[in-house]
């Protein structure tokens, strides 16, 4: 039995939402705008609890690094079944910097003061795009990695891994202590009961600074502009197929 | 006149520090044929002016080498070949490409923004403690790239001041680079020890005798509206019709009708095709992500008020099983 897991979670803008970019161009509108745990970071907690639930790891830890609010969605995955949470408190301009070195930096930092055997992270965040923490946090500590997981396996002191890549799926075999990154195809997160949500608010959640686990949060990536994509000109209805191929043929598409 | 003098030996020194700019191109592959994207990025690599360097890393590197040795653009091929690099596990891959960095101080290192540079380079950068770039769309110059957000609904322009740039290209914003008229020269370099903590077991590819979806010119999708797997017939049929690839929405692979990887969008592949045909997908942010910088998009749809026909060029408002059979019908004239 592997003893402790850390499960990483972001706080991102909700997928469902319509982003707006901010009239300076600086970055996109968070203020007032629903956010909630980022999708794949919610299939890394299920997974987490899954191997709990299946007596094959001791302890489930979740970490999210980020401002005040950033403990709702800790609470989300405490809720889900993680036995308790650090939250990493990084604020104002520190924040707006904060990226995935950075990130990977803190957990890496907190897989060794935690002695955790694996962690498990999202594939990538929706906000930022970046799909780049989980392999960081990897090389960071030396572990192998097994990204964009659809089906984990844990066999004594090695993990199987189902990957999806570009033509279809790929089976690795990683040696613990190991970073693991979640695909969507994971598995399906349960919701939080309330039962559960009130329970979570018994369990403890730590306050930590990147400072304590001795991170540099200096940033080299400097972010000049956010703007909106170029819109597409509206286009039109055909009434039938013959319309339709029509159109296209006239166009050459066809 | 002052001015026009600065501005002058401003250029002549940007001029300068582009010609000492370098840049290695991590080769992807499958120890027989390169994999086109290799060639988009290899586009990419030339926008930063100076000279790039491609690394073949793998079991049996000798095609691939002799592919690349004439591709436009490349000047000097360095090719590790070793039974370590079977699967090509970014475990095995780090040292080598640190040691290929120790060796010949690359300005930047770069590889397409597919599921294998998206897993290898952020253990580079890592290795490196810089900060990668993910899935950039535009270079305007050697620091500063511009990449997509928010499933592709922010643009953003970020300036890289680490000393070394890491970064991953989508293939779909840059030209393939001609697989005819270059004249590499390649050179050997040495392979690192195993790392021994990873092992490549086996493989399951998706067999298909369509184009491959993220380079074909036509792609012709299907979602929740195909209602089951049997019914993607209908669009194998169209798409044969149009030499065209087949790809899913979200809501199609999840519901089990077709495999992962034909998924379009943020979280599947992004493709950017001259004709891309929409059936039954109402489109969700996260499926407009992976094609709304398509060419020309059709949008067939029973549902009106689906967002999808906010994109589309062409929409027809029509039951899909009735449409598609007629427009497979239609083009075989």
């Amino acid at each position: 039995m592997s003893g402790r897991v850390l499960v990483g979670v972001k706080r991102v803008i909700d997928y469902a939402v319509k982003i707006r970019v901010k009239p300076d161009n600086t970055g996109v509108v968070t203020d007032g705008v629903k956010h909630s745990m980022n999708p794949f970071c919610e299939i890394a907690v299920e997974e987490a609890v899954k191997l709990k639930e299946k007596k094959l790891v001791k302890e489930v830890v979740a970490v999210s690094c980020g401002p005040q609010q950033s403990q709702e969605t800790i609470r989300t995955a405490l809720a889900m079944g993680a036995d308790r949470g650090i939250h990493v408190e990084v604020s104002g301009k520190d924040y707006e910097t904060l990226g995935p070195l950075q990130v990977s930096k803190i957990m890496a930092a907190l897989a060794k003061k935690e002695d955790a055997q694996i962690i498990i992270l999202g594939k990538q965040a929706i906000d930022d795009d970046c799909n780049q923490t989980g392999q960081m946090t990897a090389a960071l500590l030396d572990w192998p990695q097994g990204t964009f997981a659809s089906e984990v396996t844990l066999d004594g002191d090695k993990i199987k891994v189902v990957r999806e890549i570009d033509g279809g799926l790929e089976t690795i075999k990683i040696n613990t202590p190991a970073v693991l990154t979640a695909d969507l195809r994971l598995n399906t997160p349960r919701y939080a009961t309330l039962p559960n949500i009130m329970k979570a608010k018994k369990k403890k959640i730590a306050n930590v600074k990147p400072a304590d686990l001795g991170v540099n949060l200096t940033s080299k990536l400097e972010v000049l502009r956010v703007e909106d994509p170029p819109q597409r000109q509206a286009g039109m209805k055909v009434e039938t197929v013959e319309d339709l191929v029509g159109k296209l043929k006239e166009s050459g598409k066809v | 006149m002052n001015r026009v003098l600065n501005k002058t030996s401003l250029r002549n020194l940007t001029g300068l520090i582009q010609r000492f700019q370098s840049t290695l191109v991590v080769a992807e592959h499958n120890n027989d044929k390169l994999t086109p994207i290799t060639l988009n990025a290899i586009t990419a690599a030339g926008k930063l002016g100076g000279d790039v360097s491609c690394l073949v890393a793998g079991t049996n590197c000798a095609k691939v080498v002799e592919e690349i040795s004439k591709v436009q653009g490349v000047k000097k091929i360095l090719v590790a070949q070793h039974d370590s690099y079977k699967g090509a596990l970014p475990e095995e891959l780090t040292p080598l490409i640190l040691e290929t960095q120790k060796q010949f101080n690359f300005t930047h290192i770069c590889a397409g923004a597919s599921a294998f540079g998206k897993n290898l380079l952020p253990r580079v950068a890592a290795k490196l403690d810089v900060a990668p770039v993910s899935d950039i769309i535009e270079i305007k110059s050697p620091d500063t790239f511009v990449r997509t957000i928010y499933a592709g609904n922010a643009l953003s322009t970020v300036k890289c001041n680490e000393a070394v740039k890491v970064f991953t290209v989508r293939g779909t914003a840059f030209e393939a680079a001609s697989a005819e008229g270059g004249s590499a020269a390649s050179e050997e370099v040495a392979s690192t020890p195993p790392a021994g903590v990873s092992e490549w077991l086996e493989q399951n590819l998706t067999k298909s005798d369509r184009p491959e979806l993220t380079s074909a010119k036509v792609v012709v999708s299907g979602g929740r509206g195909l209602k089951s797997g049997e019914n993607f017939k209908l669009l194998y049929d169209l798409a044969d019709k149009l030499n065209a690839a087949v790809g899913a929405s979200r809501a199609a692979v999840d519901a089990g009708f077709v495999p992962n990887d034909m998924q379009v969008g943020q979280t599947g592949k992004i493709v950017a095709p001259e004709l891309y045909i929409a059936v039954g997908i109402s489109g969700a942010i996260q499926h407009l992500a992976g094609m709304k910088d398509s060419k020309t998009i059709v949008a067939i749809n029973k549902d009106p008020e689906a967002p999808i026909f906010q994109v589309a060029d062409y929409g027809l408002v029509a039951d899909l099983f009735k449409a598609v059979p007629e427009m497979t019908e239609a083009l075989s004239k």
